[in-house]
């Protein structure tokens, strides 16, 4: 009976405390005008993205070549590019690109990340070198350049992308998550956890996963910022998304040689790309002042 | 004695990193599927010619004898031979390196001369306007595409405005002599100023494009340790003694503040390593990044082995300088 007792009283008391701190998090998220404005950004673009077929006024493939390079108009809000295709159109399409491009990726290289980390941060010794050492040589390369020698490996597409950009960012994740399971190893729950007999697998994803949680999500959303970067920068080199696929890169370097007739095909796609990345950026600033007891005043 | 041992541990682990380094590097032309010189050659090829490439690039011998033939030689410095080109990837890449190594301190002395004092004004003058400006430029600017920044500036000061040229690094009537490579000292050491004011200008926009970041994010670092640092209690006292608020900020604040400054400074370097790629695109600046770009293009797989591996070391050597240069300024480093 005793046993019952001692249980119970702990488990009750985590649950508060569990559900507490994400509350809070989002009284103080929701109080950050900056914040507000990310996610206002990004709610935008979604809809966007979701309802594309809807709010697209033309098709993003096909153009009208008698229609080319025509300034912003009635017809064409944004204007037409050097096929004659709707500028707004590619614009609203390519957001589908961008968001699934950058939140697939970041999600592959928190969910691999996070397995590596815990692994090593865990078990210690020989796992842990080795894949600290294996982080330690992808960090060596600027992340860039790694992912221009997956896709010079691979072959250029918009898959192959995703797939590099995925793969660059795994130690940033590998090492966050680490360097939380090492600090909560020592934790007197940990301990206590494993004092009851306790497996491994258990300890890991019931107590460290969840304690790790805070950081992976604000380094996810900078993380998702970063990869949409990548992804038009991968684009843009002719190494990502190919024709006539109207990602926002690819838009941009296949207009940059009409960009003194047609500035706004390069302008418009440009914009979606800064205010999309500017929309995370400002998500995961305010999430980290939310999350992280230590930037509170 | 700390700071030695602590610098000859810090080299020694290096070795791992350059060795797997070396590795990734080497498996860039094995690990393409299928036959390796189908794909560089391209499926209109002669037998003979393919079974050439294989023999040049050593790929009927089994893997580990192709690693340590191809570690013997990159070890003596020799970094393989373009199949674009026929000539010395060693010799090549010379003046490609000191074309990306000119625009990337041009970039960082950019970043940090505007970062570091904006972020200064912006802790010391906290929430005013100037702080709150400068600090939505520092947001916006981290949000950049520098490949688009590097468009716009282009279309807008070179095409539009005409103010500044758009591609290249000097006059093409009227060539830099090149002796060092690097053409601001060129034209410096021939003389001849109207060149090194071309020069200049042709460094600006990219320049620009290329620091915008780094930029952006050293604003942010040093008004965040700035703020830190304003509320210790030294400067405190120093300002009781009735030192004036600007010897204050920028004597005694300042120099505990830059530490992490210095940090992301040396891993903003690196990074401007990579951003290169995509500003020497735009700006036809003939760098390394250029080169390997070229290269992909060509599947000149040589060169973009080679490209990397020196970028990347650049980079290496850069976060081992920084780690030093920290330990020295920061001695509670040595004794962890």
């Amino acid at each position: 009976m005793a046993e019952v007792n001692v249980q119970s009283v702990p488990l009750k008391q985590t649950d508060e405390q569990i559900i507490s701190p994400w509350r809070e998090a989002w009284r103080t998220l929701r109080k950050n005008k900056l914040a507000l404005v990310g996610m206002g950004i990004i709610v935008f673009f979604v809809l966007v993205a979701i309802l594309a077929p809807l709010l697209a006024p033309y098709p993003y493939d096909v153009g009208d070549l008698k229609m080319k390079n025509q300034p912003p108009s009635e017809e064409h809000w944004f204007g037409t590019d050097y096929n004659g295709r709707d500028v707004l159109s590619r614009v609203i399409y390519g957001a589908r690109i961008s968001l699934w491009v950058g939140t697939f990726a970041v999600i592959g290289s928190v969910v691999v990340g996070t397995i590596l980390g815990l692994l090593s941060g865990y078990y210690g010794r020989w796992v842990d070198t080795l894949i600290s050492r294996i982080f330690d040589i992808m960090l060596a390369f600027p992340s860039i350049l790694l992912a221009i020698a997956i896709v010079a490996i691979l072959g250029p597409s918009l898959q192959n992308a995703l797939l590099a950009i995925a793969v660059i960012n795994i130690p940033t994740f590998g090492r966050l998550v680490r360097s939380r399971v090492l600090s909560l190893k020592e934790e007197e729950f940990v301990m206590a956890a494993r004092a009851i007999g306790m497996k491994d697998s258990r300890i890991l994803l019931q107590h460290i996963l969840p304690n790790s949680m805070a950081p992976i999500i604000v380094t996810g959303t900078l993380g998702i910022a970063t990869a949409i970067i990548e992804a038009a920068a991968l684009g843009f080199l002719g190494l990502g998304a190919q024709a006539p696929e109207p990602e926002w890169g690819k838009m941009l370097s296949d207009s940059r040689q009409y960009i003194q007739k047609a500035p706004w095909t390069v302008i418009f796609p440009g914009l979606s790309i800064m205010l999309t990345v500017l929309g995370f950026n400002l998500i995961g600033d305010g999430l980290r002042d939310a999350l992280d007891p230590r930037m509170k005043n | 004695m700390a700071l030695l041992s602590y610098s000859i541990r810090r080299i020694l682990m290096l070795i791992p990193v350059l060795l797997g380094m070396s590795i990734v590097v080497f498996s860039i032309i094995r690990a393409i599927p299928g036959d390796p010189a189908l794909t560089i050659l391209g499926e209109k090829a002669s037998a003979q010619a393919l079974a050439d490439l294989r023999e040049a690039l050593g790929l009927n011998h089994p893997w580990y004898i192709q690693y340590f033939d191809y570690l013997k030689q990159i070890i003596t410095g020799d970094l393989g031979v373009s199949l674009h080109s026929g000539a010395s990837i060693a010799k090549e890449i010379g003046p490609y390196l000191a074309a990306t190594a000119e625009l990337t301190i041009f970039s960082m002395c950019f970043a940090i001369i505007i970062g570091v004092n904006a972020g200064i004004i912006s802790a010391w003058k906290q929430n005013s306007w100037f702080d709150y400006i400068a600090m939505l430029i520092a947001l916006i600017g981290v949000s950049m595409p520098i490949f688009w920044l590097g468009l716009m500036e282009q279309w807008l000061f070179a095409q539009e405005l005409k103010w500044l040229p758009s591609v290249g690094r000097d006059n093409s009537r009227d060539p830099i002599q090149a002796i060092t490579h690097f053409y601001i000292v060129d034209a410096m050491l021939a003389g001849r100023w109207d060149q090194f004011r071309e020069v200049v200008e042709h460094l600006i926009l990219p320049g620009i494009a290329l620091g915008t970041i780094p930029m952006a994010i050293i604003a942010r670092i040093t008004r965040s340790s700035m703020l830190e640092v304003m509320r210790a209690d030294y400067v405190r006292t120093a300002r009781a003694k009735g030192m004036a608020q600007f010897g204050v900020v920028y004597k005694h604040a300042l120099k505990n503040a830059l530490i992490p400054v210095l940090t992301v400074i040396g891993l903003q370097t690196g990074l401007l390593l990579g951003g290169a790629v995509l500003t020497e695109t735009i700006f036809g600046w003939p760098g390394v990044g250029r080169y390997i770009f070229t290269a992909i293009g060509n599947r000149d797989y040589p060169v973009i082995q080679s490209g990397i591996l020196v970028i990347a070391t650049i980079f290496v050597l850069i976060n081992l300088l920084v780690d030093l240069l920290y330990a020295y300024i920061d001695p509670r480093i040595k004794y962890r």
